[in-house]
């Protein structure tokens, strides 16, 4: 079979969703791209960073973000914005003002929604901004097509002078493909900025003026999405059932359905709602494969054209084809396929802290400590909900441990009159969206004692750099937010703010134990990075004397994944309680020797490793 | 007619599964097939459960490997290999480093870790080609030539010749780190023997 394949052009890549988008931008000519890494977004930026011709930065967030893209669309030049799907919401204050300005440079903006949810606290549908918006919405299925869609989507955007939406999901960001390239073609500055308070100055009078301009820009857009080639039918011969499909769910359908005819939606807001009509004549049933919400079926029901949609499909997750061909085999009356089923279920492996983690130490003494009330944020700190810790009571979105803290303070009732507020938040979270919330608890005068987590990076994403880094996204020196002296600035008193060690556990424990009891705010910050970044330094790993293991179980606690337990043995201790001993061993070959479970073993059974004796690895 | 070749590998992230699996797809995308890749991994790189899934073929549309479809199962830890081999076409081959990775749930007594993953997957009806690839990479002098041992090990049980695999191997670290060239080929040549040491023992037993 290998001989009968074509030879490979130099030029074709195996490039992922998010590598083909950063490719496209930088041949497009764009001269200035930001964002704040969010998964399934990150990468797009990282590749736009080595690129020596376009300005990338990380912004502080997402509507700053969009704003320095804003900003430099308005000055003629090329720009791109990156965000996650929570990050548009974000952003959206500036989108929806945006949209009544236009641009005069090409601006797109890539939306990555996580789709099924591997690694975000909600599932959003990000198309409903292009209604919202009223702007157009570009879908690709592959990682050639977002590469090709990303071009289109800066000349149509200068058409259009508007921001073009390109929405993508998880499925598409990180898959890997085949993509030609090209070259870098620059990009003419169309004159520069130019001064217009009527477009520029969006005051009631000057927007009122703007808003009938946005529906003849959409008639505009809805004609040429009609003629548009990225909106097609692929044929097939079993017309029982035509698909209309969009981004990944179209590849999914091809995959299940080879015979059936699909109308390939690309340009998929404003919808082309006559070329689909004509479609639907040709097939006996329409089904609408969309993920996620049910957008485009209403459009269709609304237009009267009848269509099966969110009827027979799910709401949420990804639409594969394990989802699609049960369903379509229900809706024809035909007998449902054989899937093979998972064997009995395996434990979980739940995503954990990592080996001598700062956060540990955190979470290890937050769960010694009795009667507290703990909101959390987002990033890997929101693990302290889990086992064995469980020491984090709510997340909600970025900053949000903040006012949710100052809520749960003000709000309480009789039952939690005793409770203590605490609030966990990391540097890049606090600096994203935390430092408002800080400023209305002291403001307010709340009772809330915060823990800022300084792990200098962002961790969760892969450790990109922040303000609180000293780095910019190219590792250059950057200026270092000082967070005590922030703090002290948002109105903190000077001696409620705290500088703490989390490897020193008896400090961090007195540390907090005194702060819960002042009513007023204090803010903690532990200092130790990321030990994923080239900050951390590793330490002389350490091991245990087995024979020196009495089974305590207080090193478990600390739940550092290079702690296993060897044995466990029930003993009735002689009050007659049975207690389970847990006696344990430390994988040397993965310990970096913070140190943390040392300070919890009372028999003293945990000392550096021999460097003598070879480490021993995993159980084989 | 559109052959298409399903290779799902799994493991835990930090184990260089997805590694494994570009070396992999480089190695078909040299041979001009259409290639795609996709990993459900989203917080992975916190010990969490990676599967990788790579198509190649003349054409490929969707790139999820759904139950039953796998041509090959390739588990770079052992309750890994019973949690995905339903994936397999019935009778299908586990290529699986016996290695044991215990994650804390299981530490905490939440959870157990099965007593006998390899049997559990045999009595399904599928095959297994067993080894101990850390011990094998760590006999090496390294522990991360466990990666490139479980290449060896897939080598021969692809569509196209095993030294098309070990060219795609050697040539990524020709690039970034040409010292480690001949201990990878030592690594991806033990895996070889390994595995075809493992299918014999899966013959006579």
């Amino acid at each position: 079979m290998a001989s009968v394949m074509p030879v490979q052009s130099p030029a074709r890549l195996l490039l992922s969703g998010n590598e083909a988008v950063a490719r496209a931008v930088w041949e497009s000519g764009c001269k200035v791209a930001a964002a704040y890494p969010g998964t399934p977004s990150t990468e797009m930026l990282e590749v736009i960073a080595t690129y020596p011709e376009i300005y990338a930065e990380w912004s502080v967030n997402e509507k700053v973000a969009l704003e320095v893209a804003i900003g430099a669309a308005f000055a003629g030049s090329r720009a791109f914005c990156a965000m996650k799907h929570v990050g548009m919401n974000v952003a959206s204050d500036a989108l929806m003002t945006l949209t009544l300005t236009g641009v005069i440079g090409g601006l797109v903006i890539a939306i990555a929604d996580d789709v099924g949810l591997s690694s975000s606290q909600n599932e959003q549908d990000s198309r409903f901004w292009g209604r919202f918006a009223h702007l157009p919405v570009l879908e690709p299925s592959d990682s050639q097509e977002a590469f090709e869609m990303t071009k289109f989507a800066y000349e149509l955007s200068e058409r259009h002078q508007a921001p073009v939406i390109l929405r993508m999901t998880t499925r598409i960001n990180h898959v890997k493909g085949l993509v030609t390239v090209g070259e870098r073609i620059e990009h003419p500055n169309h004159g520069g900025f130019r001064k217009d308070p009527s477009r520029w100055v969006m005051t009631p009078a000057g927007a009122s003026k703007r808003i009938p301009l946005l529906f003849e820009r959409d008639a505009a857009l809805q004609a040429e999405a009609e003629s548009s080639a990225l909106n097609f039918v692929s044929p097939g011969s079993d017309r029982r059932v035509g698909f209309i499909a969009s981004g990944a769910a179209y590849m999914h359908v091809r995959e299940s359905f080879p015979d059936a005819p699909v109308f390939k939606l690309g340009f998929s807001h404003p919808p082309p709602i006559e070329k689909i009509r004509a479609f639907a004549h040709s097939v006996d049933k329409l089904v609408v494969v969309e993920e996620v919400e049910p957008l485009l079926e209403k459009e269709l029901k609304a237009a009267g054209i009848p269509c099966h949609g969110k009827d027979i499909l799910p709401r949420q997750g990804e639409l594969a084809p394990n989802v699609l061909k049960p369903a379509i085999a229900k809706l024809l009356g035909e007998p449902a396929m054989e899937m093979p089923t998972a064997p009995a279920p395996v434990f979980p492996r739940p995503p954990t802290m990592c080996v001598a983690c700062p956060h540990l130490g955190v979470y290890y003494t937050l769960s010694q400590i009795k009667n507290l009330t703990i909101s959390g944020d987002i990033g890997c700190y929101t693990l302290g909900a889990g086992q064995p810790w469980n020491a984090l009571d709510t997340t909600i979105s970025m900053g949000a441990s903040m006012g949710i803290a100052l809520g749960l303070d003000k709000g309480r009732g009789e039952a939690d009159r005793d409770k203590r507020i605490v609030a966990v938040i990391g540097d890049s979270t606090f600096l994203h969206m935390g430092m408002q919330g800080l400023l209305d608890i002291v403001y307010n005068r709340g009772n809330v004692t915060v823990l800022l987590l300084d792990n200098r990076a962002v961790g969760m994403t892969g450790g990109q750099p922040d303000p609180g880094s000293g780095r910019d996204i190219h590792g250059q020196e950057a200026p270092r937010v000082d967070f005590a002296k922030l703090v002290e600035a948002l109105g903190v008193k000077k001696e409620r703010i705290h500088v703490v060690d989390p490897y020193q556990l008896p400090v961090l424990f007195k540390t907090i134990r005194e702060e819960i009891k002042i009513p007023e705010v204090s803010v903690i910050i532990t200092n130790q990075p990321c030990v994923l970044i080239d900050d951390y330094k590793k330490q002389k790993p350490y091991a245990v004397i087995d024979e020196k293991c009495t089974g305590c179980g207080n090193c478990v606690e600390v739940g550092c994944p290079a702690i296993h337990v060897t044995r466990r043995e029930k003993v009735v201790k002689p009050s007659g309680k049975e207690v389970e001993l847990q006696f344990v061993r430390i994988e040397t070959a993965v310990c970096t020797g913070c140190g943390l479970c040392v300070q919890p073993c009372a028999p003293e059974a945990i000392v550096h490793a021999d460097p003598a004796k070879p480490i021993r690895l995993v159980k084989s | 007619m559109n052959a298409v070749t399903n290779i799902l590998v799994v493991g835990i992230g930090g184990q260089g599964v997805m590694t494994a699996t570009e070396i992999l797809a480089e190695a078909a995308l040299a041979l001009g097939y259409d290639v795609k890749k996709t990993e459900v991994a989203g917080m992975a790189q916190r010990g969490g459960v990676v599967s990788s899934h790579l198509r190649f073929g003349l054409k490929v549309l969707s790139p999820q490997i759904m139950p039953g479809q796998a041509d090959l199962l390739v588990a770079f830890e052992a309750a890994e290999g019973l949690r995905w081999c339903h994936y397999l076409k019935p009778g299908g081959l586990v290529l699986m480093n016996t290695a044991q990775i215990v994650p804390p749930v299981v530490d905490l007594g939440l959870y157990d870790y099965p007593a006998d993953p390899l049997s559990e997957i045999r009595a399904r009806g599928y095959q297994v080609h067993a080894f101990d690839a850390q011990r094998i990479a760590l006999e090496l002098g390294d522990v991360r030539l466990a990666n490139t041992v479980m290449l060896g090990a897939m080598a021969d049980h692809l569509p196209f010749p095993a030294e098309v695999l070990e060219e795609a191997v050697l040539k990524r670290f020709k690039a970034r780190k040409p010292q480690m060239v001949e201990l990878n080929r030592q690594a991806f040549m033990a895996g070889r023997a390994a595995e075809k040491a493992a299918q014999h023992e899966e013959v006579s037993a």
